[in-house]
């Protein structure tokens, strides 16, 4: 049973809610137990194809030539889908919100870029035929050095995995080679702290396995439409995506999903909705592509392997007073939502706690590793575990109670945050004090007595004196790849993609002012009461004040 | 293809379908019969989505070759209500949120269904061996251990055996 603690910040808490706080039955929850929920591939079509893809057996490779001729006899083949038959055949999925430069094709041209990127598509009556066929089509491939470590990436001479970004590192702000943060100046507090914690952090990439695999089926409809029933997480972002990728106006898609079969973020990439339609186009007959469960272990895309290094700068009595970041986000060969999930991160900057001095440098890299996409909660939950797993560090060797250390630099309600928002509700405060309770971990009664609501604001709301440098400057703001990485010894580069023809409206970038600029907000006091409404703001960085 | 006539009982009622050599019994069940209740979730045997009874035994039917099941009874979670009255098992899957995104929820239900049709008052650790070959991603074990349990207590397993 769920414990709901409404003693907490009850003066924001309206308890004429009809819903919150008592079970309330799922709406599809009927259609689940009778098996008659309609999972996309839960839709019969009689004439239905299958589409299966050869991929890359090589980490990196260029494609020196493709034979499809004896896949073409092969019993039940009715159509062969290259490269050359993708309307568009490079993308980047945030390019649908200006975010970002197309770099992935759908179906690989000149080279691929990880093991398991498609290559062929074969369309055929059935599965087996599909699969058959797809073993009878031979590649030439002239495999090339290959990186697959995000440190190892960013030396001179590390192989080139992505030609749209051929330095290995996703631009920010059309200039950056990663994405900084800058609040206080953390070297001099380094220098006056007491301590200084420095620690090494590594997450894995995780599949999200959701038990359904992703697919989608694509059929002729009325009227000239295709009808697509999708697993997608992100229906309208599918949409737009195939939009684009298919040069196809998105008024003739039809698309039926959101009974969706597990998702945990792995289900929002678009793939097989374009893949599917366009088969559809091709061969006018109902198409389905599902990935098997092999292929959604192999080239679905993870949650990306994060390093983190942290360096801490601590007082006797447990004050933290720098904190300084260095990320790695390993992106795989494209970038999908890791750009995305490294602005979230560094919004969620040094974690729960107000640190007057923090810095960060956050690198989207590529390696020819699987792409890396979302899963619940990607860009915090790594650099939370990173954090936390510190903060236990420097609690031992300060020798403090770790969840004391970690009230003694809780962000409270009026604390500036280190990207310049001020916090508001926070809790962190009374889930330790929780957390504590409930695990019968002693803590003094200075910090049973703290509230979030209690002690913050004023001088924690000031914007401190910045240090602002030029560190990852990489490229002029003029273009990109002036920045060329010296070839490795026997690495011979590969020949760039033609240049992206889709232009998406770029977002409107607000020139960088320097903070001390700025004059700091008002500190607002701190038995302000707190508005009920507007509980979140957006911390992804996309969207302007 | 060499195509062969199959004749079995789905649910209760006489079924008689063509299916390719070599084809599954998942694949002859929705595509062939058209009961999608049974779900793919891996092809392997790993997953348990796909299971089904067979004679009132659990198999996993993307690993069952659909020409085995001639003249035997199968069942599946379609055919679990009797009419608009819920199989005990399905109002405690209901009641107790034992199903979140639903796709291992088919599996779950005949790998449980098999346990109370055999055993009607089994122990926690029989319900924990009984759904051991089925995975849940989302869901959680827990809600569905205590659904399993709640269907027994509730005589699931009597009424129905």
């Amino acid at each position: 049973m769920i414990e709901f603690r409404k003693e907490y910040f009850a003066d924001e808490r309206d308890d004429t809610l009809n819903e919150i706080g008592k079970p309330t039955q799922r709406q599809d929850m009927l259609g689940h137990v009778t098996g008659r929920s309609p999972f996309f591939d839960d839709h019969l079509f009689d004439g239905l194809l299958h589409l299966k893809c050869l991929r890359s057996p090589h980490h990196h490779a260029r494609i020196r030539s493709v034979d499809t001729s004896e896949a073409e006899r092969m019993p039940g083949v009715r159509r062969i889908i290259r490269a050359r038959d993708v309307p568009h055949n490079l993308n980047t999925l945030l390019s649908l919100m200006g975010f970002g430069l197309d770099d992935e094709p759908m179906l690989a041209d000149k080279k691929v870029a990880y093991v398991g990127e498609p290559v062929v598509a074969v369309v055929a009556e059935s599965e087996r035929q599909a699969y058959d066929a797809v073993a009878k089509i031979r590649v030439d491939y002239d495999v090339l050095p290959h990186v697959l470590d995000v440190e190892e990436a960013l030396k001179p001479g590390a192989p080139s995995v992505n030609p749209t970004y051929p330095a290995n590192t996703f631009t920010y702000h059309e200039k950056y080679d990663h994405q900084k943060l800058r609040f206080g100046d953390v070297e001099a507090a380094l220098r006056q702290a007491d301590h200084v914690v420095e620690g090494r952090y590594q997450m894995s990439p995780i599949e999200q396995a959701p038990t359904e695999t992703c697919g989608a089926i694509a059929a002729p409809e009325t009227n000239n439409r295709y009808v697509v029933y999708t697993s997608t997480q992100a229906l309208f972002f599918s949409l737009g995506t195939a939009a684009k990728i298919l040069k196809l106006s998105s008024n003739r898609m039809h698309f039926i999903g959101g009974t969706v079969g597990g998702g945990f973020g792995g289900k929002v990439d678009s793939i097989h909705e374009p893949m599917a339609i366009l088969g559809c186009m091709l061969t006018g007959r109902p198409v389905k592509f599902i990935w098997n469960r092999e292929e959604e272990m192999q080239v679905g895309a993870p949650r990306g392997a994060e390093r983190w290094y942290i360096t801490d700068g601590v007082m006797n009595d447990g004050r933290i007073v720098a904190r300084k970041f260095t990320g790695y986000f390993d992106s795989g060969a494209y970038t999908r939502l890791s750009s995305y999930a490294i602005i979230k991160s560094v919004g969620h900057l040094p974690g729960p706690y107000t640190i007057p001095n923090v810095s960060a440098d956050v690198y989207c890299v590529f390696t020819n590793r699987t792409p890396a996409t979302a899963m619940r909660g990607f860009g915090i939950t790594g650099v939370d575990f990173a954090i936390e797993t510190h903060m236990d560090k420097v609690a031992h060797r300060v020798k403090m109670n770790p969840i004391e250390l970690r009230l003694k630099n809780a962000y409270l309600d009026g604390d500036m945050k280190a990207h310049r928002r001020l916090a508001k509700n926070t809790a962190l405060v009374e889930c330790c004090q929780v957390v504590a309770e409930k695990a019968k971990w002693s803590i003094g009664p200075e910090y049973r007595a703290m509230s979030s609501l209690k002690g913050g604001g004023g001088e924690r709301a000031a914007i401190p004196h910045t240090i602002i440098d030029n560190r990852g400057l990489a490229r002029p703001a003029s273009g990109l790849g002036s920045y060329q990485p010296p070839p490795a010894p026997g690495y011979t580069p590969t020949p760039a993609y033609t240049p992206p023809s889709y232009s998406p409206e770029p977002l409107p970038v607000r020139p960088y002012e320097p903070a001390q600029a700025a004059p700091p907000p008002a500190a607002p006091s701190p038995t302000t009461p707190r508005p009920a409404g507007n509980r979140f703001s957006s911390i992804s960085g996309l969207r302007r004040r | 293809m060499t195509r062969k006539p199959l004749q079995f009982q789905l649910n209760g009622s006489g079924k008689a379908i063509f299916v390719e050599e070599g084809q599954n019994l998942l694949e002859a069940l929705r595509r062939g019969v058209g009961d999608l209740s049974p779900k793919y979730g891996c092809g392997q045997g790993t997953c348990g989505t796909c299971t089904v009874l067979i004679d009132g035994e659990p198999h996993l039917s993307c690993l069952t070759l659909a020409e085995t099941v001639e003249n035997r009874a199968i069942e599946t979670t379609a055919g679990l209500a009797m009419g608009p009255q819920l199989h005990p098992l399905q109002q405690a899957f209901m009641d107790g949120f034992a199903a979140q995104c639903g796709y291992c929820t088919p599996g779950m239900l005949m790998a449980a269904k098999a346990l109370l049709d055999r055993n009607p008052s089994p122990t926690r650790e029989e319900v924990v061996e009984a759904i051991s070959g089925n995975i849940c991603r989302c869901t959680g074990y827990e809600p569905i251990i205590a659904a399993i349990l709640a269907a027994a207590a509730s005589g699931g397993g009597r009424r129905y055996a």
